[in-house]
């Protein structure tokens, strides 16, 4: 793997406009606030965060689907390079064909109306991508191939299939202008457990084949860990720790981080540690906490925490952590505290 | 004495295509204090199997003859519920005696109404309380589930209240009138986890200290591991399995149940292949013949599984398994 990043987002904030503000400045709303992340070409990013956190937003923004308010994003492939702040026209049309969204929900995301040969045809018709229809019908089956869909299917209409079935129609959708970077938004939160193996090792396989980098969003840290090269855990609109998985899952260093991870039910029934519970919940990111976003959920939190926001600093080669008192914790996999 | 027994329920549903089977032959029991954890992926009749207890599917749910479900409240005679004609009949039983925790609140609260309001409202129907006694509960109750400055949110709309928040106001109502088996539906799916562990939480305590018995409906092993006392797993209408908590998971009997449990992203192991259960759950109105899930079993045996219905089949130890392989798996694994 190469370590160009095909993603290079530095200090990048979304902010949305509240209410009119007829007097005074207009406050605003930061969804994404101050965010500098690379995704390396090829890996499998995740992004993970309680709902309200920004992760979509995030997505979103690296898509240009979202306005990017300060900082810049760029994105890098083989043989361009995008400046996403300024980026538009016929730039932006080669940036659509370049970078595509999976969606969650596979009921909302498919027209009834069209049969899946059109559903995945239509980003080729619009783009225009093949100039004659049987082009077109091969570049379709050849996706459609590569999903695991049956060709025969490719006539008939959406709500002849399982969950699954529509994810896979998705996926050959996003898959059917040759992207080099796909937002995955919670792909497979809405399918049950035995399907969902079944698309995620779709997604992997099509990572691995491929060649395409992702940017994993999911509030489900077993299927990150699973899936994902490397994680980045956002809270209200920042990231709190970003490292490659096996490092932030063996040992987290950010106190969030951790009880996230102690949240997750056990499979063992005897497995009955008292978790460390977060108590309360995200704060409106209206009115976001001074200095560390965390702290008024965080129980180690003390008066530095409420004085300054503390930046991500580098733990451990490629584990980031904006905590001030990191190195003081030791959490284990569960999120207990090993020692004091 | 169970709290709700449940025979032979067998659940139709008449359509534009046809009777459809959405439960067929479903037998189970919930004492008091105990939680019932029903397994399934959608589509597998968990919802429709909860509604009948309290008989709220819709006009078009035919219920076989054989269908007997037994509600036995303690010191009470015990109530036929299917055999319940009036609406009014059954007003003892909705809210009263059996209550049931939805998984999306904010479609459970009327938007118009405060929550404070909806709270007295069934207190007064279903408890002999004045309108002060009840608002008095009402608040000690949101109070309870850790609701903070409860006698501001009691007058205020559920739109108001976070999605945590709204699910706790919810339990609180449904416990409000002390009923003796609650039914909660996915009370946790549509919640993060940090909420969905404080949800439990919540829900364990007050079992402990209200002893109702509880059936727990979830596609969530992991809740369940942390939640049930025993486990009933469902596929396309048919209970598959059901034993203890431990035994399920640590010795799963059915290899749908064993799928299930493999297809699971597990964090002690981040090197573990994810294997899905192969194919799609068939649709209802095409219901396979012989085993439900032959369709998409690695042991099925034609001309056994797609013909014969399995019976569920008692292992040593009280495990129940309805698979033509049960007892071959366990003296496998047994000399293995």
């Amino acid at each position: 793997m190469s370590t160009d990043p095909v993603i290079e987002a530095k200090n990048l904030s979304v902010r949305y406009p509240l209410g009119k503000g007829f007097l005074g400045p207009r406050a605003t709303l930061a969804a994404v606030d101050n965010i500098s992340l690379n995704i390396e070409k090829g890996s499998f990013f995740g992004l993970v965060g309680e709902s309200g956190s920004g992760k979509t937003t995030l997505g979103r923004a690296l898509l240009k689907a979202a306005p990017i308010s300060e900082g810049e994003v760029f994105f890098r492939d083989e043989d361009v390079s995008h400046d996403l702040r300024t980026i538009k026209g016929l730039e932006l049309k080669d940036y659509r064909k370049r970078a595509q969204l999976i969606f969650q929900d596979p009921y909302a995301a498919l027209s009834p109306r069209m049969t899946v040969r059109d559903i995945i045809a239509e980003p080729l018709e619009v783009m225009g991508l093949t100039r004659t229809r049987a082009e077109t019908d091969a570049r379709v089956r050849e996706i459609a191939a590569k999903c695991r869909l049956n060709l025969e299917h490719l006539r008939r209409f959406p709500h002849a299939f399982s969950g699954g079935q529509r994810q896979r129609i998705s996926i050959a959708r996003a898959l059917v202008s040759g992207p080099k970077f796909i937002v995955a938004d919670e792909s497979v939160a809405a399918l049950d457990v035995s399907i969902q193996a079944d698309v995620l090792n779709l997604l992997k396989t099509i990572q691995r084949d491929m060649g395409i980098s992702f940017l994993f969003i999911s509030h489900d840290l077993s299927v990150v860990a699973h899936t994902c090269d490397h994680v980045a855990v956002m809270y209200l609109g920042n990231l709190v720790e970003t490292a490659p998985t096996r490092s932030l899952f063996t040992r987290p260093r950010h106190p969030y981080t951790s009880a996230l991870l102690s949240a997750i039910p056990s499979l063992d029934p005897d497995d009955t540690r008292e978790a460390e519970k977060l108590t309360g919940e995200i704060p409106s990111p209206a009115n976001p906490p001074k200095g560390c976003k965390f702290h008024t959920r965080c129980r180690f939190a003390r008066d530095a925490c409420t004085a300054e926001r503390p930046q991500l600093r580098e733990m451990a080669p490629g584990h980031m952590v904006a905590c001030h008192f990191a190195e003081e914790f030791d959490f284990s996999a569960n999120g207990a505290l090993q020692s004091a | 004495m169970s709290l709700i027994s449940v025979k032979d329920l067998t659940i139709r549903f008449a359509t534009d295509e046809g009777l459809i089977t959405a439960v067929d032959d479903v037998s189970f029991d919930i004492a008091p204090g105990e939680i019932l954890g029903l397994v399934g992926e959608s589509g597998s009749g968990k919802s429709v199997t909860a509604k009948a207890l309290m008989r709220l599917n819709g006009g078009n749910t035919r219920y076989d003859e054989s269908s007997q479900i037994t509600l036995g409240v303690p010191g009470e005679a015990p109530v036929d519920v299917l055999s319940l004609k009036r609406e009014r009949d059954m007003e003892p039983i909705r809210g009263g005696a059996v209550s049931m925790i939805f998984q999306e609140p904010m479609a459970s609260f009327a938007p118009a109404i405060t929550v404070g309001q909806q709270m007295v409202e069934q207190l007064l129907i279903h408890t002999d309380m004045t309108k002060a006694q009840a608002r008095k509960h009402a608040i000690d109750m949101l109070d309870r589930v850790g609701i903070p400055d409860p006698a501001r949110r009691f007058e205020q709309y559920a739109f108001e209240f976070s999605g945590g928040m709204r699910q706790r106001a919810m339990i609180a109502m449904a416990l409000s009138t002390s009923p003796k088996l609650l039914i909660a539906d996915e009370p946790t799916t549509a919640l993060d986890v940090t909420i969905q562990a404080q949800v439990i939480d919540l829900m364990k305590d007050l079992v402990r200290e209200f002893g109702m018995g509880i059936l727990f409906i979830t596609h969530d092993l992991g809740v369940i591991a942390q939640t049930a006392d025993r486990v009933a797993v469902m596929y396309l209408g048919k209970l598959v399995e059901t034993g203890t908590v431990r035994q399920v998971i640590r010795t799963p009997g059915h290899p749908y149940t064993r799928g299930l449990i493999d297809a699971l992203p597990k964090l002690s192991d981040l090197d573990a292949p994810l294997t899905p259960v192969p194919g799609d759950i068939p649709s209802p109105l095409n219901r396979p013949a012989g085993c439900v899930f032959h369709t998409r079993c690695s042991m099925a045996r034609p001309g056994l599984c797609d013909v014969s219905v399995p019976l569920a089949e008692g292992l040593p130890g009280g495990q129940s398994v309805a698979c033509h392989f049960a007892l071959d798996i366990r003296q496998k694994e047994g000399a293995a």
